[in-house]
């Protein structure tokens, strides 16, 4: 990082603001009275910063994610966050390939294709063009006998852990440009007439080990997204969540073009000295 | 019976599934991208003995199973059903064919089985590790006749057939591990 003249930074851990994401559920802990929530990522202090003019900073600090627990799952786990000004997620994605290997040399050769090759690839879906009702069919043809939400994002999520990963054993690929269903905090743009949300994630051996944005940078699409996120937490019977209001400010003020990334340290680390769970690795794991 | 989510999904535990008892081997929790939680879970259907995989949302649950296992005495057989009683009830519990499956290799009375019960009824029989049965047939063994490696079959009141050493004669007891089916030493001297 220092080679590179990115800036440490230091999140704080505990915050007044839950996140949205109605997949994440923050841990929340009594402050004076009140109700704070551990971070579930850094994300949203760092981006504060970075409209402040910060510059490129990182940060490798605690993340808490509750009802999370597995052999690749565990609440508090270590995050490591870095965002670079200037950059697009081609960009960075050479950059957190430069840091696995930096950190593990013997790591296998690193594939890189897109969301829609992948999926086109395993079960001869058009990931980004698929209807909800082709999902649905293929997730049946998987073996899946339960009740199935008619959602493309969940069936895409449902689509991966009965199909894709099962079969990603022995790759090693970055995957870029998900479905907008899929784009989180990552900027979308139509590429050929079809909308593609900007957004790489790093897989291998079946484990995803970053996920990382070229960033949204406008305040009312964020906004917009927020919202979409509490009616599908009402939805999914979960409790709204207060948006942030510092990162809608951010926004407001200006984020600089960027993109970023997050990284989870303990799996890298895992699979680099060849354990095959958290726990082997984690000394105070539960 | 209680329900159970998907996340007190633990290897032993017994629960109902397309309407069939069912064992939990493993459960596996994986949350795609930030995505919906699911839970891989790998099962033995207790009835048919085959393996399954599932995948549930994470949060689903399933309907727990009522079986239990039991330590009981075989007693006998009426050459259509097996009977075992459990010594702290002295209930009797009569278990078919299908249930008792290849046990009855290594059933001796009044020796302990592990026997399942599903609503209260023989799902399955399992033999302890080790059972003596006598020999009833086998050939005298001729020294130095070692064409099949120094050992021999020999036939157990059971019915089931073992490999013995050449030097152990017919009417002997001797001890099987009844998980490979392999004699493993002459009985223990009582």
């Amino acid at each position: 990082m220092s080679e590179r003249n990115i800036l440490e930074v230091s999140p704080p851990l505990a915050d007044r603001y839950a996140v949205t994401d109605p997949a994440l559920q923050s841990i929340s802990v009594q402050i004076n009275g009140d109700a704070w929530f551990l971070q579930t990522s850094p994300e949203f202090a760092l981006k504060r910063l970075l409209s402040l003019g910060s510059g490129d900073i990182y940060s490798l600090s605690k993340a808490f994610r509750s009802d999370e627990f597995g052999r690749w799952h565990s609440p508090e786990f270590s995050m490591l966050e870095w965002y670079r000004c200037g950059f697009d997620h081609h960009d960075l994605m050479a950059e957190v390939e430069q840091l696995v290997r930096c950190c593990w040399p013997d790591a296998p050769a690193i594939e890189k294709l897109s969301h829609r090759e992948l999926f086109a690839d395993i079960l001869g879906l058009d990931s980004l063009c698929a209807s909800v009702t082709q999902l649905a069919e293929a997730a049946r043809a998987q073996g899946y006998r339960a009740a199935l939400e008619l959602d493309k994002a969940w069936l895409l999520d449902l689509l991966w852990v009965l199909a894709i990963e099962p079969n990603i054993k022995d790759r090693a690929f970055f995957v870029y440009d998900f479905p907008i269903e899929q784009a989180a905090l990552a900027r979308s743009s139509m590429v050929y007439g079809i909308p593609r949300a900007h957004r790489f994630e790093l897989v291998i051996n079946g484990l995803e080990l970053a996920n990382g944005f070229w960033e949204l940078t406008d305040p009312v699409e964020q906004e917009r997204r927020f919202q979409e996120d509490n009616v599908k937490r009402s939805a999914m019977g979960l409790a709204e969540v207060q948006a942030d209001p510092r990162l809608l400010d951010a926004l407001r003020r200006g984020l600089p073009e960027c993109s970023g990334v997050a990284l989870g340290v303990d799996r890298l680390l895992a699979l680099s000295v060849g354990v095959a769970s958290l726990a082997e690795l984690m000394p105070f794991a539960d | 019976m209680a329900n159970y989510s998907t996340n007190e999904f633990r290897p032993g535990l017994k629960v109902m599934l397309d309407g069939e008892p069912c064992s939990i081997l493993d459960n596996e929790f994986v949350k795609p991208g930030k995505g919906q939680a699911f839970n891989r879970v790998k099962l033995r259907n207790l009835s048919s003995g085959r393996v399954w995989e599932r995948t549930f949302k994470s949060g689903e649950s399933l309907e727990g199973a009522d079986v239990m296992d039991y330590t009981m005495e075989y007693l006998y057989t009426d050459g259509e059903f097996y009977y075992f009683m459990d010594p702290n009830t002295f209930e009797q519990h009569q278990a078919d064919k299908k249930a008792v499956g290849d046990t009855y290799l290594w059933l001796k009375e009044q020796d302990s089985c592990e026997v399942t019960l599903y609503n209260g009824t023989p799902l399955s029989v399992t033999p302890a590790n080790f059972v003596e049965l006598e020999i009833v047939e086998t050939d005298p063994g001729l020294k130095g006749d070692t064409a099949q490696g120094g050992s021999k079959p020999a036939r157990l009141t059971t019915g089931a057939v073992v490999k013995v050493p050449l030097f152990i004669t017919q009417g002997e007891v001797i001890k099987v591990d009844t998980r490979s089916g392999e004699y493993v030493a002459r009985a223990s001297k009582s």
